[in-house]
């Protein structure tokens, strides 16, 4: 497998670029591996990558229904940051954007990380009183975190609806080190990544059935045939319960909710950073890609989902919110939208854990900050699918805490999914 | 755009309506396990298919209805009030009365 590089792509540059090899093999499934993942999202690769990288765990598959990189992973709006305050969060969000900082050279492939500035719009003295405790608790814990007056936002970021808003912008809560990558980019780099340790990628594989014998899964049935397993890890986002089910497990404190996002056509640079809008009722975030498109999205559809498409009151939502906060975006025209289905969780918070079968894993439960949190959450999830044991930084990642009462609810919304935006 | 049937003020758009929960809970007396609060609370069924579910006609009738919906297509099967006095209600007095009652507000 070639190493890219400045020579490499001069090299290849002699021959038109025509004879660039495979960038991972599409191997058949073997009959037996010692680690089966379900679900190449980015979770999954990430985690197929560093069990053997970290763990040289040898023998591993990655089943995907689809495509690698056709669920989540490739619809997002690929904003990454650490702005999390709780405890269990905010030394995980932190150790991910930390991993994210050196992503591009240790898997030898660019993605485009851009540390561009999150930019939280604040527009009460309430928000900015909130915004000054979070991003003080960062401060002490290690992380970059600003506020910023009003003359600051106006010259970093001179487009937004200053003069003329229902709500005055009041200043920002800013975190410079956060920013966007590209998220296609990332699922490739992994895939790339986890099959030159010798990880077989098999895409177009279904998992129907999950097979145990009392308390141990033995094998999962597939669209390409049963395959034993001797340890089962599941990453599937917003088909967690459906596989749950198949192992015959029951409940989950999890609803699938659907998630929209938007382009419009490309236009001249713009915007340098993400910026992020949110009082009362509107929910905004908005960046611009490296090909000029803006890219923003906002809240879910509000009501639970397994369809891969959106509807068309959020379409409304979303482009009212653009305008207000971006009059000057009022003639560019939308160039797609699309939307991705995702485990909303009772807290709004993942887990990382061990289930009440020996040797199947859980990660599941991303919300919104599943893409952020991909390196960090493949790193332990790796972790504790090679060690049988929860690290300390997933220790809180669990699903007995809504029973202890230790619930990591960064908004305070309540056991219920839709409002963890 | 999702079209909800109301029995009291007909059909919608769903932009209209507040979708509520899964309708199958059925929430246990306040002296019940800790157990079976936390299975109300914060387990679900999480199904992909027709589920029972409740919506509220917040920008109408402000109903609170029982739906059966699928969540992969989004298809509705069927829509009633979510509490008996209101479906008694219904059946008692026929629709179109309903409405001229409203128009004499
Ligand atoms: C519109 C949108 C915007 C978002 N914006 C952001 C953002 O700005 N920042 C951020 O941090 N996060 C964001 N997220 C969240 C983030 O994208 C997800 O939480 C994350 O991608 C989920 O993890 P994944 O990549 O592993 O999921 P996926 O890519 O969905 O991977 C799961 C895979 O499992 C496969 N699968 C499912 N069932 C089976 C089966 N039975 N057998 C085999 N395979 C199966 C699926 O096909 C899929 O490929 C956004 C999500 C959406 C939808
Ligand atoms: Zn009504």
């Amino acid at each position: 497998m070639t190493r890219y590089s400045a020579w490499s792509v001069f090299k290849n540059g002699l021959s038109g670029h025509k004879n660039w090899g495979r960038a991972w093999r599409d191997p058949e499934p073997k009959t037996e591996y010692d680690v089966v993942i379900v679900g190449a999202g980015l979770h999954g690769l990430a985690t197929a990558y560093y069990l053997s990288k970290n763990h040289g765990v040898k023998n591993i598959a990655v089943v995907e229904k689809g495509w690698l990189g056709g669920g989540n992973a490739g619809r997002n709006t690929t904003i990454v940051r650490s702005n999390y305050m709780m405890p269990g969060n905010r030394d995980f969000y932190e150790h991910s954007l930390q991993l994210w900082e050196n992503l591009s050279h240790d898997l030898n492939y660019n993605v485009m990380f851009s540390q561009r500035s999150h930019i939280s719009l604040l527009h009460t003295p309430a928000a900015r009183d909130g915004a000054a405790r979070r991003y003080n608790t960062m401060r002490l814990t290690g992380t970059d975190a600003e506020i910023w007056d009003l003359e600051t936002l106006k010259r970093e970021v001179p487009h937004l609806n200053y003069n003329n808003a229902r709500f005055p912008i009041m200043g920002a809560a800013v975190q410079r080190r956060a920013g966007s990558a590209r998220h296609d980019a990332v699922a490739w780099g992994y895939a790339r990544g986890a099959d030159q340790h010798g990880v077989d990628i098999i895409q177009n594989c279904e998992v129907t059935g999950v097979n145990r014998d009392g308390g141990k899964v033995t094998s999962l049935e597939t669209s390409r045939g049963t395959i034993k397993a001797g340890k089962v890890g599941f990453a599937v986002a917003g088909n967690t319960s459906r596989l749950w089910g198949m192992a015959g497990l029951g409940k989950l404190p999890i609803e699938t909710h659907k998630l929209q996002a938007f382009v419009s056509e490309p236009l001249k640079p713009l915007l340098d950073q993400v910026v992020v809008f949110g009082v009362g009722g509107a929910h905004f975030y908005i960046s611009q890609s490296d090909k000029g498109g803006m890219v923003f999205g906002g809240d879910l559809d509000w009501y639970k989902s397994y369809a891969q498409r959106g509807n068309l009151p959020i379409v409304q939502d979303v482009a009212e919110c653009a305008t207000s906060i971006m009059p000057c975006l009022g003639r560019v025209r939308l160039l797609r939208h699309w939307s991705g289905v995702m485990d909303m969780s009772m807290d709004g918070s993942p887990f990382i854990c061990k289930t009440p079968v020996d040797n199947l894993y859980l990660n599941a439960g991303w919300n919104y900050g599943g893409f952020k949190a991909s390196p960090a959450s493949g790193w332990h999830f790796a972790d504790l699918i090679a060690n049988d044991r929860a690290g300390r930084k997933i220790e809180h990642f669990n699903l007995q805490r809504f029973e202890r009462g230790i619930n990591i609810d960064e908004r305070g919304a309540g056991p219920d999914p839709k409002l963890h935006g | 755009m999702i079209r909800i049937n109301c029995p009291f003020c007909g059909e919608r758009d769903h932009s209209e309506f507040a979708y509520g929960s899964d309708a199958s809970i059925e929430y246990p007396a306040l002296d019940a396990s800790v157990e079976e609060w936390h299975e109300a609370v914060f387990l679900r069924e999480n199904i992909r298919g027709m589920q029972s579910e409740t919506w509220h006609h917040v920008n109408g009738c402000r109903s609170w209805l029982v739906i059966e919906r699928d969540t992969m297509t989004h298809e509705i099967k069927s829509v009633r009030p979510a509490h008996n006095g209101y479906a008694s209600a219904l059946t008692a007095a026929p629709k179109d009365t309903g409405s001229e009652a409203g128009e004499q507000e």
